[in-house]
């Protein structure tokens, strides 16, 4: 004990001054940082000039990002605010991204080289509506480029310039919805046409230089329109009805709007169903979805319709491109297996092809979602295409002359969930000549080492040691290393697609689309929820294949059925795949294998059935006896209610089921609505080991840590204080966290923060929680810490009751027994907002923990907890200074070195995961949002190991040197011998 | 603490100066819906146009309250929020390579918007909403250089300090004693067998 305790002093004394650090030329070495931008919505091709061609694209991330067209990576990238969604992008004067967002009342002007923002404005209007952004191409007051802006109501004209808003128009106070805004080529008129209340359609002309309504023109339909509106032309355009039966043509020519009706069923042939516009801009067509079949539609000069092509596969579909003079061509894409057929044709010719290619595509990438086009000029003076293409699995791809161009993995930027899974262990057998090889290399590397160490190295021995480290193929390998480093992350992102990604280095080792998370017509909308270890095989059941399970759900009620896979997670083969018949709203994982290694998880339906899976006779025979002690609970979202239960044998449900258990409630507790309303509640990791339940302090006396794994932490604040900060008064505001034992439901602490709110950011492991709020009263944010003590055992520092076999440390805990805890807490203020909290995690516990906090700025900041220690005091004495408490201060440390992003920024971060490696020194952290970045930290330093830059040609030249010396020196004194015995 | 003492009389006259400059900067428009603060990131060693050293304004982000907007600002370090409410708000700037205070903006609703700026760190209060980093931030370890004394200060350096002084001063004091002595003392040790070097090693051995 001494000893440990001694070692524990030791890596104290070690980590004292520096958590984690790194040195300039240590990136890379152990982290990755991969940069993604989300599933592309709109694009814009600048490729008119010589010099870099470039796309810029929007997403769903709401990210603005320019891309090299010739390698796909990014040039520059903004990610906006939450709730700041990108509505329209393009180009204005050839050098500016003009951006629409936040429902068409922010448009802010980028800079297009570098990205830097030019202008922002901010456009006033009372209502929302549709947010349309033009900008006509030649059409200018004073050599300025105006913008067209419909958002909130009011038609605004921008100049392109500085932003400044050069005339405004309400269109909203008649209560119309406007549909389009365009502006006939050559005139400086604008259209904006839409629609007012359910049946009638109004053309607004407004003169662009002042804004004012020329002339208003309108046409009725009594039965109504749907809504939808399809832009054919200038003088065209294409609507439905209400019952999405007939399409309505309407022409806006001379001033006047005309109407002119043609049943679907007249023109499609056969009895039509209901019928909706695909949203894709083409000119003198329209393409109408009806009956699973998409129609082309031309529309002719004297207002006719006549039906091009009727094709009834998925199909992608991009928006006109202006082309030579007056004509427009467009893209279409369609499938066959795995092969996509790219189409390009002119709009006003359906049966040539500009352009036809066929391109074969990963299947796991699914559809093609979205088309866009660009046209080049070949060497040889023709027209090419180029077209990117957006996945269903939300991957982007370049296509041109019949190959992929680069391709971009973006759905990596919408992760759901997260699992690790270890990688398979190395079969025996390793080549000699492989190993000599290696040798040589090795060796080399650490003499270019040596010679950096003693600053000897040339700028070219520098790069070279460089580029070795970071190619370094030892932890690329695709099996289990030593140090548990290397192992697979297994991510679920939102568009149902599971990856497996490789610890070194990020590459995606597999992937795979889920079928049951695909749309099908069994399943209309279905999503993911969660990715759970299902089977780990580590002692019998080693030839076995690790695999993960995956929970979806069809719909996003949460009564909706459930839905299952099971996934290998070395081949990324389904091994299972179910739909339930029951739905899913939480998933516990037992505490039970079964002997292939398979664990038990229990499903609990939104009807409070409880479900065993896996469904076998063997899982009931370990699940059966234990049945009696399965507790769980559920937190109520927006009541307020926190309920436990137990399970009882056998569902009440018509249909026998064996599998199936009735749950009863045991204990629930009610906030009282007026005063409280839960934000955050945690609890600590299943898989978390503790290595010790007591903690030695000062003067050879311990503390029992208060170790349970049914242990919740809920905060609550004052509903009026629920919002955003700023929005309620310090008098009004009050936090107040509870610790609550999720068996019995007991409250074991509460307390309460006077003049604080939300949001509330916490983390619970071992016995503390720590907890991130905002201080109305010093407008700062604070973290708390509470740290919970188990005194019933406290008497058990007596040696002489030790070996009497008086004491009760082996008698079993119960959550039954009423715990004499003893609670100590502290906060700290903290200067800056938090996304996230997390907790390293090491393979037995042993080493001190960090916290990981994802601050406002991106950054992953690694501060250790012993700077959140209640027992921190002003003056600490000698005894409390030895065992390593730091003197109390009022706020926090950020230290810029324990960043473990260092210089890098992993934007949109949403959520932190540590994991511990084999070593016990070691953690890895995976922090993912937009970006994903991985890297493995050492909380007490690495004092199980050498470090990476350990240098073994030093040890080795130094043990020659002192052998060559212990040889010198025996002749040496050989002779000395000899010649003293000829005296 | 004495330093900050010096440092207050001088903030008190130029927040005197300042409070008789117009403020241009901190005026907000009251609209229906709310107020707009405006404001400017200053970061030094970015020109007042910020294209003489492009991408360094670029990465930087304002963010009120902690993510409810964010904002970018202009070449000239400008930034502006829209329709914010009257109230009690925090503004943060993110930048890599500074750290800034977050800034604890009162929106007035008495005053038309009038708005009050106070670092949050270091209590300071803004006459005008320019936010200047506290301070740059390091995010590496900076290595030594490689010299003879760290060589000599890190515990391999010392203990063979320590062998060189037993090798070579150790005879030194031998030799300083009184040869009667030495004679004593190499007797003792012979009687002892003290074993040469060469007879340890194993050819040694073999010939004694």
């Amino acid at each position: 004990m001494a000893i440990r305790v001694s070692l524990i002093f030791l890596l104290i004394f070690i980590s004292i001054n520096q958590c984690f650090s790194l040195y300039e030329d240590q990136v890379g070495l152990m982290d990755w940082h991969h940069k993604y931008i989300g599933k592309v919505n709109q694009a814009v091709f600048h490729t008119q000039k010589a010099g870099r061609k470039r796309v810029v694209v929007s997403t769903e991330e709401n990210v603005i990002a320019s891309l090299d067209l010739r390698r796909g990576d990014i040039f520059w990238r903004h990610v906006l605010g939450t709730d700041d969604t990108i509505d329209a992008i393009d180009i204005a004067l050839g050098k500016y991204v003009i951006t629409l967002s936040s429902e068409g009342s922010v448009l802010r002007a980028w800079n297009l080289p570098d990205g830097q923002m030019v202008w922002e404005s901010s456009l006033q209007g009372s209502t929302s509506s549709k947010s349309l952004l033009s900008i006509p191409v030649n059409f200018k007051i004073d050599k300025d480029n105006i913008i067209i802006v419909y958002g909130k109501g009011s038609l605004h004209a921008i100049s392109s310039i500085d932003g400044e808003v050069l005339w405004r128009r309400e269109l909203a106070s008649e209560s119309s919805d406007i549909q389009e805004v365009f502006q006939p080529l050559d005139r400086s008129i604008i259209y904006a046409v839409g629609f007012v209340g359910s049946s009638k359609f109004i053309t607004y002309q407004i003169n662009a230089k002042s804004g004012e309504v020329v002339k208003r023109s309108s046409a009725d339909f009594p039965s109504g329109f749907s809504g939808d509106l399809s832009f054919v032309s200038s003088e065209t355009l294409v609507t439905l009805d209400s019952t999405r039966s007939i399409l309505l043509l309407i022409s806006i020519r001379d001033g006047e709007t005309r109407l002119h009706q043609t049943y679907i069923s007249d023109i499609v042939g056969g009895p039509s169903g209901v019928a909706k516009f695909l949203s894709t801009k083409l000119t003198g067509m329209i393409a109408v979805e009806v009956n699973s079949f998409i129609v082309f539609i031309r529309v002719t000069g004297d207002n006719k319709l006549e039906v091009v092509e009727k094709v009834n596969q998925p199909i992608a579909v991009s928006d006109s491109l202006p082309f030579l003079e007056g004509q427009q061509a467009f893209a279409l894409v369609q499938h066959d297996d795995n092969r996509v057929h790219l189409t390009v044709k002119l709009d006003n010719d359906w049966s040539s092809d500009l352009l036809k290619e066929s391109i074969e595509i990963d299947n796991q990438k699914g559809l093609v979602q979205k088309v866009f086009i660009n046209d080049y000029i070949r060497t040889d003076r023709s027209h090419g295409f180029r077209a990117l293409i957006v996945m269903e699995d939300h991957s982007l791809l370049l296509l041109q002359q019949g190959n992929i161009v680069w391709s971009r993995e973006d759905g990596l930027a919408s992760i759901i969930d997260i699992t690790t899974s270890e990688l398979p262990v190395e079969r025996e057998g390793v080549s000699v000549a492989k190993v000599e090889h290696g040798l040589f290399e090795w060796l080399k590397g650490h003499i270019l080492k040596l010679k950096v160490t003693l600053m000897l190295a040339s700028p070219d021995d520098i790069a070279a040691i460089q580029g070795m480290r970071l190619k370094s193929s030892e932890k690329n390998k695709m099996t289990r290393d030593r140090n548990g480093f290397r192992k697979l992350l297994i991510v679920l992102t939102r568009a149902g697609k599971l990856s497996a990604l490789h610890t070194g280095d990020g590459r995606v080792v597999w992937s795979l689309l889920l079928p049951p998370l695909c749309r099908s017509d069994a399943c209309q909308n279905p999503i993911g929820l969660n990715i759970y270890q299902w089977q780990v095989p580590h002692h019998h059941a080693l030839d076995e294949n690790p695999s993960v399970l995956v929970v979806g759900r069809c719909g996003h009620h949460s009564d909706a059925p459930g839905l299952l896979s099971f996934v290998d997670s070395y081949t990324g083969k389904v091994l299972n795949s179910m739909s339930l018949s029951h739905s899913i709203e939480q998933v516990i994982p037992l505490s039970f294998t079964d002997s292939t290694e398979q664990r038990l998880h229990l499903f609990i339906d939104a009807d409070k059935h409880a479900h065993l899976y896996p469904r076998t006779s063997e899982a009931i025979n370990i699940f059966k006896p234990e049945l009696s002690n399965m507790y769980w609970y559920s937190i109520e979202d927006g009541k307020d209610i926190i309920r436990g239960y137990t399970l009882q044998y056998k569902c009440d449900l018509q249909v026998d089921d064996e599998y199936c258990f009735n749950t009863k409630e045991l204990w629930s507790v009610v906030f009282p609505s007026e005063t409280e309303k839960i934000i955050a509640t945690a609890t600590r990791k299943l898989n978390e080991v503790v290595h010790t339940q007591a903690k030695i302090i000062a003067d050879q006396d311990a503390m029992y840590k208060f170790i349970s794994k049914n242990l919740l932490f809920v905060a609550t604040v004052t509903p009026k204080a629920a919002g955003e900060i700023g929005s309620a008064t310090p008098e009004e505001a009050s936090l107040v966290v509870y610790l609550i034992n999720t068996i019995t439901g007991r409250i074991l602490h509460r307390v309460t923060h006077h003049g604080s709110q939300g949001p509330v950011k916490a983390v619970f492991s071992e016995n503390w929680v720590v907890y991130h709020y905002f201080n109305l009263r010093a407008h700062r944010y604070e973290m708390s810490v509470i740290e919970i003590y188990d005194q019933s055992r406290a008497d058990n520092k007596d040696i002489l009751k030790l070996i009497l076999g008086k004491h009760n440390l082996s008698s079993p805990v119960s959550s039954y027994s009423r715990p004499e805890v003893m609670v100590k807490s502290q906060s700290y203020f903290f200067s800056q907002s938090v996304k996230t909290i997390g907790a390293t995690a090491t393979a037995k516990g042993i080493t001190s923990k960090q916290l990981l906090i994802g601050t406002v700025g991106d950054q992953v900041l690694a501060m250790d907890k012993r700077f959140l220690d209640p027992r921190r005091s002003l003056n600490p004495s000698a005894s409390e200074k030895e065992e390593g408490i730091l003197p109390l201060t009022d706020s926090l440390p950020i230290i810029p070195q324990s960043y473990v992003t260092h210089s890098l920024q992993v934007e949109g971060l949403r959520h932190i995961l540590a994991v511990p490696a084999k070593l016990e020194s070691t953690s890895l952290v995976f922090a993912y949002g937009v970006d994903l970045f991985f890297t493995r930290i050492a909380p007490s330093r690495t004092y199980d190991s050498l470090t990476e830059d350990f240098n073994y040609a030093l040890l080795l030249i130094t043990i020659v040197a002192l052998i060559v010396a212990i040889f010198v020196t025996w002749v040496l004194s050989e002779k000395k011998e000899l010649r003293e015995k000829w005296r | 603490m004495k330093c900050s003492k010096q440092i207050l009389p001088i903030l008190l006259i130029l927040h005197f100066c300042f409070s008789l400059l117009p403020s241009s900067l901190a005026i907000s428009s009251g609209t229906g819906e709310g107020y707009t603060i405006n404001g400017r990131v200053r970061i030094p060693g970015v020109g007042a146009n910020g294209f003489s050293l492009p991408g360094k304004l670029s990465n930087v982000k304002i963010i009120l309250n902690g993510g409810q907007k964010v904002s970018f600002p202009r070449p000239d370090g400008y930034f502006s929020f829209q329709n914010v409410p009257a109230g009690t708000h925090l503004i943060e700037v993110s930048s890599i390579g500074y750290f800034f205070s977050p800034v604890r903006v009162d929106v007035s609703a008495r005053n038309a918007g009038s708005i009050q700026a106070t670092l949050t760190e270091n209590r300071r209060s803004l006459s005008e909403l320019v936010l200047e980093p506290l301070r740059g931030e390091h995010y590496y370890e900076i290595k030594e250089p490689f010299s003879i004394l760290s060589l000599v200060k890190s515990p391999m350096g010392l203990m063979m300090c320590f062998m060189v002084v037993v090798v070579f001063l150790m005879p030194k004091l031998v030799e300083n004693m009184d040869p009667e002595e030495m004679k004593q003392a190499q007797e003792q040790m012979r009687s002892q067998g003290v074993p040469s070097l060469a007879s340890l090693l194993p050819g040694g051995a073999a010939r004694s």
